[in-house]
């Protein structure tokens, strides 16, 4: 990826992350996070994941940001002052701040061991990324997961509607 | 044309996980406190995808299409707690949600 292209659109992410956290209105913070997710499928679009890409704007920017969407307009929410940080906070923020700051120091000092293939100039194959490929590694070496993972999926269904009913039975 | 090191997508990744964890911090609203909470699993999937290309391994992205199934079943469940939450108390303020504190 051209490196003017990955600063500009790490500024507009960071942007956007900001705005998640900081507009006071939630639904002002679900559409920044709409601007977040789509910024982010473009930069996987760019680092050859494209089955991925797809899926970040289909399952992320389209049905989760519409549930958070959804949920937001029927609860009718008020704005909300921001809050206060207590003092304890403020101490654990720092020091969680410095140790951040300690790893970004090193993660810029810090050479990427070379890998076989070329690292990020490394030309990838061609279907790289494709659902081909994706799918195959995903029914042979993954299958178990994602057999678990339909259950997982029934029972978050099962549970949303339990959760979400008038009555508990 | 010079790629972007590797290094770049992980400070990247640390930094979007961080303005995540502050929204956890900060906020008060839950629904946004959530909305944090789906910022730093995207920040984690974008370490994840930068790796994959960088090992040229597909693995990575079969991790993150593991992370998306996850994260849509949180939020399902998520939500449906929040307007539970919101039918008996009328507040989604997480500073008013403390009958479980000690």
């Amino acid at each position: 990826m051209n490196p003017v292209l990955f600063g500009v659109m790490a500024c507009l992410l960071i942007a956007s992350a900001l705005g998640v956290v900081f507009l006071r209105s939630p639904v002002r913070s679900a559409l920044s996070l709409v601007v977040t997710l789509f910024l982010l499928a473009v930069m996987f679009l760019l680092l050859n994941a494209l089955l991925v890409a797809a899926l970040q704007v289909i399952v992320y920017a389209g049905a989760i940001m519409v549930l958070f969407l959804f949920v937001i307009m029927l609860l009718n929410l008020q704005e909300q002052p921001p809050a206060l940080v207590r003092l304890g906070m403020r101490y654990a923020a720092g020091m969680v701040g410095s140790l951040f700051l300690l790893g970004v120091i090193r993660l810029l000092m810090g050479r990427p061991a070379p890998v076989p293939g070329g690292g990020m100039s490394g030309a990838v194959p061609e279907a790289f990324g494709s659902t081909a490929e994706l799918a195959e590694r995903l029914f042979t070496h993954h299958l178990l997961a994602f057999e678990i993972t339909s259950v997982l999926l029934l029972v978050a269904i099962v549970g949303a509607v339990v959760l979400a009913k008038r009555t508990l039975v | 044309m010079t790629a972007v090191p590797i290094n770049w997508y992980l400070l990247l990744g640390a930094i979007l996980f961080s303005i995540g964890a502050l929204g956890v911090l900060v906020r008060r609203n839950i629904i946004v406190i959530f909305m944090s909470i789906e910022l730093m699993l995207n920040a984690v999937n974008l370490v994840f995808v930068a790796f994959s290309r960088y090992l040229h391994s597909i693995d990575g992205q079969v991790v993150v299409f593991f992370v998306m199934v996850v994260a849509a079943a949180e939020a399902a469940v998520g939500l449906a707690i929040i307007i539970s939450v919101f039918r008996n108390r009328e507040t989604v303020n997480a500073d008013e949600l403390n009958l479980l504190r000690w």
